[in-house]
């Protein structure tokens, strides 16, 4: 069992290497390096050839690399050329502002999604299970910000309940951002919900049938004795997976969503910081989000294993 | 005088239905199948024959009448720079089509292919793959598409390639997986106990088994990649304009949401019905197959 731990973890951490190759030599790949997008238009080669060498440019890719990832280790991202700031600076507030949106999301979506599930595979096929499941299979396959647009348009435009975008930079007090934060949360909610719902309803429906719930209604076990102490339990185990998964895609997904909403977040700053070309900005979020990705990726894992052991065993996948 | 009764079974004759047909059969009971399949249909009838058809120029912009609701002239009204919103509906799903039905072919032959012969192989070569395949799966999605976007252009071939290679990755485990099924199975042992090639064994045995799990992993496929093109499109990383896109439209028209909201619901309606159409057809189709289908990871 330990040696699947430590293999899981030696895994996870040469994805985050080879995820730090992708990112480095993609980003250097693009036309045009640092010193023609510092000097824009005032480029002439005697300049590019000088800043290129202040910048330390003309330096080999792979001992740049290696210069990059040894700073990353010690917790230096390096300095944006474009803002003339450090990167850690101008991610600290937004990485802040997308961890309240997101983890918000979570507290609520997580328990909602299982309360609607378990009604959802108990009343199988009726009237609360058809609308659940039908809002959740529309929420699930419509893109992310087609649905944002769509909740934008109808709480903010036309009930005027929220705003439609932020307007606030970011670096305001959490509680400001509040009633910015609504829509967004809400529509990150919608999406969790209807994946793991639909994991927590096939999950109480499998169970209901199984043979030793058969056995606890022949005993005379009344329903709600076999939902609460028999069936949840174990439909619970797959959706712990499922929970981290999709807390691992929302690293992904809330760019999309911050962006619709112009939320001052990390998601919506590597979306501009990719317009703008913004090389060192877009390798320190990128390399932080993958971490957080691939540490969520690994604690799906482990939970995994922990809970069921019939996959300690398990060759392969 | 004891009569012996005596019934001479004549053998049924049962008309041997097609493997095709029986599926076309389980398919036509499901209404929510039917229903997706019509909507795929009439998206690829739209999609290739709109530009004879549409009412207005979609590239035709005209100050005077921006932003207008709908009227007889405009069905969809017009967006913000008075172009005709239902035009650019109808041909806005074109670039999307074209990228995605080809990207898919892509992903589904060479990760459906290399998928099999892993199952196949299925020695130290396929661990040291499947573990990179691994790895390569744990990169968050979008940073890998956005990347490589924002390396190699927007130009479609760059895209459909960019797409066709990752979702290729996802089809090798789905291919692998079904192609171990059946290499335990008998017809494959029996097929190897008479000595048949290797490739004997891919083309007559596993290709036409693993084909409906590939099939309908597909459909699933493609709808995951209209998503991923879209939201590219929508970041503004996609189309280039002025060519009308989904995502491009939604995106830029979301500024007269409250004026005129048919410009970004046109497009809207448009995406909406042909993802949903794919996956309701996709559910039916696995289901008139006899497969059981699995979860989709969520990109």
């Amino acid at each position: 069992m330990i040696m699947l731990v430590i293999r899981r973890l030696l895994l996870s951490l040469l994805t985050l290497f080879i995820i730090s190759l992708i990112v480095y030599v993609g980003v250097e790949a693009l036309p045009g390096d640092s010193a023609t997008g510092y000097l824009g238009q005032w480029a002439t080669p005697e300049s590019l050839a000088a800043l290129r060498e202040e910048f330390g440019l003309n330096v080999p890719i792979h001992v740049r690399y290696l210069n990059w990832l040894g700073d990353i280790l010690r917790g230096d991202l390096g300095v944006s050329m474009v803002k003339r700031k450090p990167v850690i600076e101008l991610i600290g507030n937004r990485f802040r502002n997308t961890v309240v949106l997101t983890i918000t999301s979570a507290l609520v979506g997580i328990p909602l999604a299982i309360v609607l599930g378990v009604i959802a595979g108990l009343m199988r096929d009726k009237l609360p299970d058809v609308i659940i499941s039908t809002t959740s299979i529309v929420a699930m396959t419509l893109p992310g910000f087609v649905t944002a647009t769509v909740l934008i348009y109808i709480f903010a435009i036309r009930l005027e309940w929220f705003p439609a975008i932020t307007l606030v930079p970011s670096d305001v007090p959490v509680i400001e951002l509040f009633d910015t934060m609504l829509l967004p949360i809400i529509t990150l909610t919608m999406i969790m919900v209807a994946h793991i719902l639909r994991l927590v309803r096939t999950n109480m429906i499998d169970v209901m049938v199984s043979d030793y719930v058969q056995m606890a209604r022949l005993k005379g076990v009344p329903t709600r004795q076999i939902v609460f102490k028999h069936a949840l339990p174990n439909a619970m185990l797959p959706t712990i997976n499922i929970v981290a998964l999709t807390l691992a895609w929302l690293v992904g997904g809330v760019a999309i969503i911050e962006t619709v909403f112009n939320f001052p977040g990390i998601g919506k700053l590597l979306i501009d910081a990719i317009t703008d070309r913004d090389f060192a900005l877009v390798q320190g979020i990128a390399m932080i989000l993958s971490g957080i990705y691939i540490a969520l990726n690994l604690t799906a894992d482990l939970l995994s294993l922990v809970l069921n052991p019939k996959l300690r065993t398990a060759r392969g996948h | 005088m004891t009569l012996v009764a005596q019934s001479v079974e004549q053998p049924t004759r049962t008309k041997r239905r097609s493997p095709l047909a029986e599926t076309w059969d389980n398919l036509r009971k499901s209404w929510a199948g039917m229903v997706g399949l019509i909507l795929i249909i009439l998206h690829i009838l739209i999609a290739t024959t709109s530009p004879v058809w549409i009412p207005r120029d979609p590239l035709e912009m005209n100050a005077k009448i921006r932003s207008q609701a709908p009227s007889v002239e405009h069905l969809m009204g017009t967006d913000k720079l008075g172009r005709d919103v239902f035009s650019r509906s109808m041909v806005g799903g074109r670039v999307t089509m074209v990228v995605t039905l080809i990207a898919i072919s892509i992903a589904v032959v060479w990760g459906g292919l290399l998928g099999i012969v892993l199952g196949l192989v299925n020695g130290r070569a396929d661990e040291l793959i499947m573990r990179f395949v691994d790895a390569l799966l744990s990169i968050p999605w979008l940073l890998i598409v956005l990347l490589i976007v924002s390396v190699l252009g927007t130009k479609m071939w760059v895209q459909t390639l960019t797409f066709g290679f990752t979702y290729g990755i996802l089809t090798v485990r789905v291919a692998r997986a079904a192609a171990l099924d059946f290499v335990t199975s008998e017809f494959v042992l029996a097929a190897r106990a008479r000595g048949e090639r290797k490739r004997t064994i891919v083309m007559k045995e596993l290709i036409p088994n693993v084909r409906d799990v590939l099939l309908v992993d597909g459909a699933m496929n493609w709808s995951w990649m209209l998503l991923g093109f879209t939201s590219l499109s929508f970041l503004g990383f996609g189309v280039t304009p002025p060519t009308p896109d989904w995502g491009f439209m939604i995106a830029k028209n979301r500024e007269i949401l409250g004026v005129q909201p048919w410009a970004v619901f046109g497009p809207v309606v448009m995406l909406g019905t042909l993802i949903i159409g794919i996956n309701l057809f996709a559910d039916a189709f696995a289901k008139a197959l006899g497969l059981d289908r699995s979860q989709g990871a969520p990109v």
